[in-house]
C-alpha cells in the first residue's frame, strides 16, 4: 500500500523543466517554414479609417502578405463573440456590437488592430508594419465610464447610442429602501475600484499552422482553456468544423484571467496560415500587451450599509458603473454582474441587498476577468463598508464582523448563492492571533516614537469558486457549459497517464493532480503523468479560471478513478476467485474480506491488457476510463486577512509591515502549492492597493501607463514576507472536500490594505493605488482641515 | 548588414551570421534555439532574459549579439551538471517552491547565482533589493526570497 500523498508538501514534478530551460512556451515553438506576424495598431483612441495603403509594406523585404479589415470581411470572418448574455432590467438582451478581427472602418481604442503583416522574420514584419499607411480621421474619445454615459459623449457603437451595454439589477429594491429608512446608522462610501493590467510575465503569443494534407489547422497559443478557444474560434468566427482545428496551449507563463479569451490575433494568424500556406507566429512585446490584453476591474461604485444601533447589518445598497472597454471581451459581461453582485453578502447575515450595475463602452482596451473577477470588487465594497461602519459606530472591527457572521449552514443569501459550509469565526480568530493584534498597540506606539504612522486593517472575504453548475450558469446567461473532463489511462505495466481539461499555467496541476491519483492508486507519484492543454489529446474541457481546477477538474479525475477502481475490482474478484462483493480496495491493494488473498493494482492492470485469465463474458479488456463532472453548487472559500502598515508622513510612503492571511480552502492536497497561490494572490492585491493603476489620458485616450516603468507591478522590495495559515471546513458537495485557492489572495487583500492605510491616516477613504503622492496629499489635506 | 559573430555559449563554441541589430537574446533563442532564456518586456525591467556574460549577470535583451563577441555566455540550459544534477540554486528554487509558471525563473536563477557569489550570506532585505531587476507575477517573491537564501547558503557550503 502506498503512502498518503493527499495533504503532503511534495515538490513539484514540473519544476525540473522550468529550472533547466526546457519549458516549451508558445514563442519557443518554431515550425518548419515558420513566418512571423506583426500587427498595425491604432494610435488613436477613436477614429474613422479613411483609407489604408499597404503598397510600401507589401514591397518591403521579406514580406509575404499584408491583410486589412477588407480582407477579413471578404473572407467572411465573423466577429469575436461574447460568452455570456446579460439581460437588462427591461428584459432586453445586452447590446453586442461587432468586434471585428481587424478594424472595419473605425478604430475604438489605442491598440485596436488594423492590419496584419506577415514576413520571413519578426524584424521584417515589424519594419513593414511601420510602412502601412493608414489615413485616420480622429474622433473625440471618452475613456471614463461615468463620462461616457453623459449626454453628448462620443458614441462608440451605433447600436448603443448611450454607450450602455446594459443596466442590470439584483435584489429587492423596495425592501432594501424600506430597511434603509428605518436604520439607526448608515455608512456610505463612494469609490473607484482601479483599473488593472494583468501582466502575466509571458506576453501573449499565437502560432497558427495549416495542413493541406488533411485540411486542418493547428494553433499554438498562450491560453488558459484551449477547447473554449477552439469552440469560439471555429463555430463563431471562422465557420470551421471543430474537428479540423487543434489548439495547443503548452507551457503558459501565467494567465490571471488575461489568457482565457479568444483574441483577434489568435484568429488572424490561424486564418493567415492557410492564406500563405505557412505557419504564422505572433508574439506580443510588452508594450503591445499593455494596450491589447484585456484589462481588469474599473468600477465606479456608491455603496451603503444600513445597521441597527448595535451594528447588526440590516441592508446593503450598491450602485456600480463598470467600464467594459471598447468591445465585449469573451466573458466581460458576467464579471461586473454575476461574479460581483452575488458576492455582496460576504460572510454576513445581511438580509436585504440590492445592486444595480450599468456597464459601459469606452475608448479603452476591453475589460474582462482578472484574478478574482468581480469578487475582489465585491469584497472591496463589503469590507471597506464594514470597517468604516465599525469606525463610525466605535466598534472593534473584529467585533462588528462577529456580530454579523453567518453561522448556520447551508445558508441562502439574498443574492442568489447557497453557501454550503464555512466557519468564519475560526479564520477570524486564527488571523487575530497570528497577526498578534494583541501586540498592535505597542507596535503603533513604537512607530509613533519614530515619527511614523501605523495602521491596521481587516478583510473577511468570501468567494464563489468551482465555477459552475452548468444549469445555474445557463439560467444566468452563460452560453457554455462549465463542467470539467478527466481521463485515466492505465498502462499495461501499471503506470498512469491522466488527461485533464483543466489547464496549468503556474498552478502546479502536474503535481497536485498526480498526488490525488497516486494516492488513490497506491503508487509512486513518478508513475503518474498529467497531460493538459492539447485538444487533440484531452477530452472536451473547460479550462482553468475562477479557482475551479481542483474542485471541478479534480472531481472529474476522482470520478474517472472510481470507474477504474470499480472495474479493477471485477478483474481482481475474477483473479482471486471471489465474489465481487467480498473484494475490498485500499490504495492500490485489492483484498478478499476475511482472507489473506490480495492482488496489487499493477497485477490487475496487467491482467486487463494481457487478458489470458479474464472474465471475457462480463468485461472488456483494458483499463481506461473517463468522466465528465458538472458541479452541483459553487464552492465558497473564505478567510480573514489582517494587514499592518507603517507610513512615513514626510514622504507618504507606505510599508506593508505585516500581512496575515488565514484561509479556509476546505481540504488541501498540497499545502506548499496552496501557500504559494496565496502569496501570489496577495502580491497582486497589494499591487492593486499600493502601486498599480491603469491610466488613460482623458483628452487623447492614450494609455499613459504603458510599460513596467509607468505601471508598477510589485517588485520584491515592495512586499513583505507573508504569514499564512489555513482552517478547514471540507466542501460538502465534492469528493475531495476541496474549494479552490487561486484567487483568494487577490480578493481579500486590497480591502485589508486600504483599511489599514485609512486607519493610519485617520481618513474615511483614499483612492487606490495609495501611492506616496496620494498618501502625502491626504496627509496635507488633513493638516489643512 | 549581416555580421559574423562568434562566442562561447554554455562551454561550446557558437558562430552565426546575424543582422547588426540582432539582440543577444534573439541570437540565443533563434539562432542557437536556446529558448530557456525568455523575453518578458521591452524596457529592460523584467529580467526574464538574464544570462551570464563572462561570469556576470546581464540582461540579454539590452545588448546586441555582436557586443558579446568573443565572450563566454552561460544560459539556464548550461547551469545544471552534465548528468542532469541541478545547481544548488536551481535545487533551492525547487525545494522552496520558488517558481510557479516558470517564465521568470531562468532569469531569476541566473541573477541569483551571480548575486550569491558575492553575497554568500545575504539578509532578506539584501535579497529583495537584489531582485529589483527581476519581475515575477506568480509567487509574490516570498518563496523566491527563501530559495535564494537557501541557495546562497548551499553554494557557500559547496565552495
Amino acid at each position: 500500500m502506498g503512502e498518503a500523498l493527499i495533504g503532503a508538501r511534495i515538490q513539484r514534478k514540473e519544476d525540473y523543466r522550468f529550472l533547466t530551460g526546457a519549458g516549451q512556451y508558445t514563442d519557443d515553438v518554431t515550425l518548419p517554414g515558420q513566418t512571423h506576424a506583426a500587427f498595425v495598431r491604432s494610435p488613436h483612441a477613436h477614429a474613422k479609417i479613411k483609407s489604408i495603403d499597404t503598397a510600401k509594406a507589401k514591397a518591403a523585404k521579406g514580406v509575404l502578405a499584408v491583410y486589412t479589415g477588407d480582407d477579413v470581411a471578404a473572407a467572411k470572418l465573423g466577429g469575436l463573440p461574447c460568452g455570456w448574455l446579460i439581460t437588462d432590467v427591461n428584459g432586453q438582451p445586452m447590446k453586442e456590437p461587432p468586434h471585428p478581427v481587424l478594424a472595419q472602418g473605425k478604430v475604438r481604442y489605442v491598440g485596436d488592430q488594423v492590419a496584419l503583416v506577415v514576413a520571413e522574420t519578426q524584424s521584417q514584419a515589424r519594419d513593414a508594419a511601420e510602412l502601412v499607411e493608414v489615413d485616420y480621421e480622429a474622433l473625440p474619445a471618452v475613456v471614463d465610464a461615468v463620462k461616457a454615459r453623459a449626454k453628448g459623449a462620443p458614441v462608440l457603437h451605433d447600436i448603443a447610442p448611450d454607450n450602455t451595454c446594459y443596466v442590470w439589477a439584483l435584489g429587492d429594491k423596495g425592501a432594501v429602501d424600506a430597511a434603509f429608512a428605518k436604520a439607526a446608522h448608515v455608512t456610505k462610501l463612494e469609490f473607484v475600484n482601479n483599473r488593472l493590467i494583468p501582466n502575466a510575465i509571458e506576453p501573449r503569443a499565437a502560432n497558427g499552422a495549416y495542413s493541406r494534407h488533411d485540411d486542418s489547422y493547428t494553433l499554438y497559443v498562450a491560453n488558459q482553456n484551449p477547447h473554449v478557444e477552439r469552440l469560439l474560434m471555429t463555430a463563431f468566427v471562422m465557420g470551421l468544423p471543430e474537428h479540423k482545428v487543434r489548439v495547443v496551449a503548452g507551457d503558459v507563463g501565467g494567465g490571471f484571467g488575461s489568457k482565457i479569451y479568444l483574441y483577434a490575433e489568435d484568429v488572424a494568424v490561424t486564418w493567415a496560415a492557410k492564406q500563405i500556406n505557412r505557419p504564422v507566429k505572433w508574439t506580443a512585446d510588452r508594450s503591445e500587451s499593455y494596450v491589447s490584453d484585456a484589462h481588469g476591474r474599473d468600477h465606479h461604485t456608491v455603496a451603503e450599509l444600513a445597521m441597527d444601533k448595535d451594528g447588526k447589518f440590516l441592508a446593503m445598497r450598491v450602485k456600480t458603473t463598470a467600464n467594459l472597454g471598447a468591445y465585449l471581451s469573451t466573458f466581460a459581461s458576467c464579471v461586473p454582474t454575476i461574479l460581483y453582485a452575488t458576492l455582496l453578502a460576504g460572510q454576513y447575515t445581511t438580509p436585504l441587498i440590492h445592486c444595480e450595475v450599468t456597464s459601459v463602452f469606452t475608448n479603452t482596451a476591453p475589460v474582462d476577468a482578472y484574478r478574482g473577477a468581480g469578487r475582489p470588487e465585491a469584497t472591496y465594497v463589503v469590507e471597506r463598508l464594514v470597517e468604516t461602519a465599525a469606525r463610525e459606530m466605535k466598534l472593534d472591527p473584529a467585533e462588528i464582523r462577529r456580530r454579523n457572521f453567518i453561522r448556520t449552514f447551508p445558508y441562502q443569501t439574498p443574492v442568489a448563492l447557497l453557501y454550503d459550509i464555512g466557519n468564519y469565526d475560526a479564520t477570524l480568530d486564527a488571523a487575530v492571533k497570528l497577526a498578534d493584534v494583541a501586540g498592535y498597540a505597542g507596535r503603533k506606539a513604537e512607530s509613533a516614537r519614530r515619527g511614523k504612522l501605523r495602521g491596521i486593517g481587516y478583510a473577511a472575504y468570501i468567494e464563489a469558486c468551482g465555477i459552475a453548475p452548468s444549469a445555474v450558469a445557463g439560467s444566468l446567461g452563460a452560453r457554455a457549459g462549465l463542467f470539467e473532463a478527466g481521463e485515466i489511462r492505465v498502462h499495461p505495466t501499471g503506470s498512469v497517464t491522466v488527461f485533464t481539461g483543466s489547464h496549468s499555467h503556474g498552478q502546479g496541476h502536474e503535481t497536485t493532480f498526480a498526488q490525488v491519483v497516486a494516492d488513490r492508486l497506491g503508487m509512486a507519484i513518478e508513475n503518474v503523468d498529467i497531460v493538459h492543454g492539447d485538444t487533440s489529446k484531452i477530452l472536451f474541457g473547460m479550462g482553468t479560471y475562477g479557482s475551479r481546477s481542483i474542485a471541478v477538474g479534480g472531481t472529474a479525475i476522482m470520478k474517472a478513478l472510481d470507474k477504474i477502481i470499480a472495474k479493477g475490482k471485477k478483474i481482481a474478484a475474477h483473479l482471486m476467485e471471489a465474489a465481487e462483493t467480498d473484494v475490498e480496495y485500499d490504495r492500490g491493494v485489492y483484498t478478499v474480506k476475511g482472507t489473506d488473498k490480495k492482488k496489487m493494482f499493477g497485477e490487475v492492470a496487467f491482467a486487463a491488457y494481457v487478458p489470458h485469465n479474464y472474465p471475457h463474458d462480463k468485461l472488456e479488456p483494458g483499463l481506461n476510463e473517463n468522466a465528465f463532472y458538472d458541479p452541483s453548487n459553487f464552492t465558497f472559500p473564505a478567510g480573514t486577512y489582517v494587514c499592518e502598515v507603517e507610513i512615513d508622513p514626510d514622504t507618504g510612503t507606505t510599508k506593508v509591515e505585516r500581512f496575515t492571511a488565514v484561509d479556509d480552502f476546505g481540504k488541501i492536497i498540497n499545502p506548499m502549492i496552496v501557500d504559494g497561490q496565496v502569496h501570489g494572490g496577495l502580491a497582486q492585491g497589494i499591487g492593486q492597493a499600493l502601486t498599480e493603476g491603469c491610466q488613460y489620458d482623458d483628452a487623447s485616450g492614450q494609455l499613459v501607463t504603458g510599460s513596467f516603468m509607468d505601471y508598477c507591478i510589485p517588485r520584491a522590495d515592495d512586499l513583505p514576507s507573508f504569514q499564512v495559515d489555513t482552517r478547514e471546513t471540507p466542501c460538502t458537495h465534492n469528493p475531495l472536500g476541496v474549494k479552490g485557492c487561486g484567487e483568494a489572495g487577490a480578493i481579500g487583500s486590497p480591502a485589508a490594505l486600504m483599511n489599514a492605510i485609512t486607519d493610519a491616516l485617520g481618513v474615511k477613504d483614499l483612492p487606490m493605488p495609495a501611492t506616496p503622492q496620494t498618501v502625502w496629499r491626504a496627509l496635507q489635506n488633513r493638516k489643512a482641515a | 548588414m549581416a555580421v559574423r559573430i562568434s562566442m562561447k555559449v554554455n562551454g561550446k563554441p557558437a558562430q552565426a551570421e546575424v543582422e547588426e541589430r540582432t539582440l543577444l537574446v534573439t541570437f540565443l533563442r533563434e539562432a542557437l534555439r536556446l529558448t530557456g532564456t525568455h523575453v518578458g518586456c521591452d524596457t529592460a525591467q523584467c529580467g526574464a532574459c538574464t544570462v551570464h556574460l563572462n561570469g556576470r549577470a546581464v540582461k540579454s535583451c539590452s545588448m546586441l549579439a555582436m557586443q558579446a563577441e568573443g565572450g563566454d555566455i552561460l544560459t539556464i540550459e548550461g547551469v545544471a551538471k552534465a548528468d542532469g544534477t541541478l545547481h544548488p540554486m536551481q535545487a533551492a528554487f525547487k525545494e522552496h517552491h520558488g517558481l510557479q509558471c516558470g517564465f521568470c525563473t531562468p532569469g531569476m536563477v541566473m541573477n541569483a547565482i551571480d548575486f550569491a557569489k558575492s553575497n554568500p550570506h545575504p539578509s532578506e532585505q539584501q535579497i529583495r533589493e537584489a531582485l529589483d531587476g527581476n519581475l515575477c507575477r506568480c509567487t509574490g517573491y516570498h518563496n523566491i526570497v527563501k530559495a535564494i537564501a537557501a541557495g546562497a547558503k548551499a553554494m557557500a557550503t559547496a565552495g
